[in-house]
């Protein structure tokens, strides 16, 4: 398939990754809407273009992982997964509902294709990083990939990892981090800072680092990704500048961590959401 | 479970740090999947002793317990076997959450060993000195809570956990500590022993507090008040059989742990015991305190961590019984 056509194809996937997010959230009518969202398009790229993965196979030994490390963007991972056939896609409307397979946060011992069970914040790193060195140990090849976000840098436990897969060289593994600018209480900027930057820290840390300008532009985050898989001797890691609540105006607006709309909001922004995936489908 | 009981109060040569070395050693010989994990306290835990003849299965995280964990859960879920080691206040308190969310709740298999249990940690003094790593491990569920009482024990519980899947807190004592058992003893996870037979009144001891245990004994049986000893060192799961037993047998309970008593093993069996058989129980252990400097020795004293407390709780007990 040529480079173009492949970009188109990740679009329509990524947009159909925020379609079904937003279905499995509206049949509760609320849910973590921002990170979500602003999280598609790395997905797409991952589950779509990148990763080794088997849907019939989740625990292929050889496959490459995945850790959400910040667990709230699960209804997103459960989309991607759904979509690549891990389980049907409609099991993912049980969202949050009593004893269903996909709770808001991931875990790996209810829905097939999660890796790692996270939600406390800045924990997924650390096991990412306990994955990639056991599949060192093994001789294994296979990459591990970690999503966190950017308010959860907050967290020391996240540079705690970061210096140890670094002293390691675990140059298998890749970390995502969705800086999409915002954590629960407003601004990380306003928040809590980082200095010099998130990148700028991972980089003293020892890690490769790649910025990527619109985190929500499949060819910029694919081309990212792509030379990232390719990294030798350290870890990668690449900020995606990404719109907290990305394609879903009344989040987008707001910039809101977690949102509660009525099902006419819920209604009009599927169908916003529709509209966009036929104007990518009928482009592809 | 088959046991001899040595139990002449003699100090056993043997460090329980080079036990751990030279048993991680083996179990790494036979199954390559075993690693250890230590926060910068390798030269403890004699965990360099293993690297000396495995150096790809022991990882040193550095000073970041929290990280260690996380990543031994990590470890877990790519088929490895983690043990991971740091003092007991920081292996239970700095990584609580991580051990908690990412080792317990995602049901992995992550073993943590915590040394210098209570008082042992001595010449550390308070900051080091864990009173209630037992009781957060305690709060998890499914996780298993061991307190050894002497090296044979402790060596035997380590080979027990690395045949069982799940979280685990095991209690180390790196240095010395008294002989309660002769070498080949086997012990079962979630049965307490039954140390010494009596029929007045039952004391329910772990760790540290099995040796003086069978001290007061000794005394209690000079006085004319039968006790029988049980080292109940598998604090979770419980043995409640055998609690029960004893309730029923002796009428009265004394326990006595090297731990604070009021969210450890004295709680722990009171609450069985108020549920199934409400007997007269007494606690010897901290009394809800912070720990502080000093001798093994002095602590003991300090916090009455000894026989001679054991005896008064015995003689109230046996008194409160015929009230």
């Amino acid at each position: 398939m040529q480079q173009e056509d492949k970009i188109r194809e990740l679009q329509v996937f990524a947009q159909q990754i925020r379609v079904e997010t937003i279905r499995a959230l509206a049949t509760l009518g609320f849910g973590h809407t921002g990170g979500t969202m602003s999280v598609t398009e790395a997905l797409a790229v991952l589950y779509g273009g990148i990763m080794k993965i088997d849907p019939q196979n989740p625990g292929w030994e050889e496959r490459d992982w995945c850790v959400m490390s910040k667990g709230h963007a699960g209804p997103a991972v459960y989309a991607a997964l759904g979509l690549k056939g891990f389980f049907p896609l409609e099991n993912i409307y049980t969202l949050n509902q009593p004893h269903t397979d996909f709770p808001s946060h991931t875990d790996r011992l209810k829905t097939p294709g999660v890796d790692m069970t996270t939600g406390s914040l800045g924990q997924g790193i650390s096991a990412a990083v306990g994955i990639a060195y056991a599949n060192r140990l093994d001789g294994r090849d296979n990459h591990v990939f970690v999503i966190l976000g950017d308010g959860e840098c907050d967290e020391g436990q996240v540079w705690e990892s970061a210096q140890f897969a670094a002293h390691y060289g675990l140059d298998r593994l890749i970390c995502l981090v969705d800086n999409n600018k915002r954590q629960l209480d407003g601004l990380c900027s306003e928040v809590m800072s980082h200095g010099e930057g998130i990148g700028a820290k991972f980089r003293a840390c020892g890690w490769d680092v790649a910025e990527v300008r619109d985190g929500n532009d499949v060819e910029q985050v694919y081309e990212a990704v792509d030379r990232a898989y390719h990294n030798v001797g350290k870890p990668a890691c690449i900020i995606l500048n990404t719109v907290k609540g990305k394609g879903l105006p009344l989040a987008e607006q707001t910039g809101a961590h977690f949102s509660s709309f009525s099902a006419e909001q819920w209604h009009e922004t599927l169908a916003f959401a529709q509209r966009e995936l036929e104007r990518l489908t009928a482009q592809a | 479970m088959q046991y001899r009981i040595a139990g002449k109060h003699e100090i056993d040569e043997r460090m329980g740090g080079d036990g751990y070395a030279q048993t991680m050693v083996e179990l790494i010989a036979q199954d390559s999947s075993v690693v250890h994990i230590d926060c910068d306290l390798a030269g403890c835990s004699k965990a360099s002793e293993i690297a000396k003849v495995y150096p790809a299965q022991v990882i040193n995280a550095g000073i970041a317990e929290a990280n260690a964990v996380g990543i031994a859960a990590g470890l877990s879920a790519a088929g490895k076997i983690p043990f991971v080691h740091s003092f007991g206040p920081f292996i239970s308190r700095r990584a609580f959450d991580q051990a908690f969310l990412s080792a317990a709740y995602a049901k992995l298999n992550v073993k943590l060993i915590g040394s210098d249990p209570g008082i042992c940690a001595a010449y550390n003094g308070g900051t080091h000195m864990p009173f209630e790593d037992c009781a957060l491990y305690l709060a998890v569920p499914d996780a298993i809570v061991l307190d050894p009482s002497d090296y044979v024990m402790f060596i035997n519980l380590l080979k027990k956990l690395y045949a069982w899947y799940g979280v685990s807190y095991l209690r180390m004592v790196r240095k010395n500590s008294a002989r309660i058992y002769e070498d080949g003893a086997d012990f079962e996870i979630g049965k307490g022993v039954l140390l010494r037979e009596g029929n007045d009144v039952t004391i329910v001891a772990s760790g540290l507090l099995v040796d003086e245990a069978l001290k007061a004994q000794e005394i209690l049986s000079e006085r004319g008040i039968s006790a029988r000893v049980i080292d109940m060192f598998t604090w979770k799961p419980l043995d409640v059989e055998l609690l029960l037993q004893s309730a029923a047998k002796t009428g009265c309970i004394v326990t006595a742990e090297n731990h604070n008593c009021t969210v450890g093993l004295g709680a722990a069996v009171a609450r069985v015991l108020a549920e199934h058989c409400p007997i007269p129980v007494e606690m010897v252990g901290v009394q809800d305190r912070f720990g502080q400097v000093g001798a093994i020795g002095f602590l003991q004293e300090e916090y009455r961590l000894n026989a001679r407390e054991i005896v008064r709780k015995a003689a109230r007990a046996v008194g409160r019984k015929r009230q």
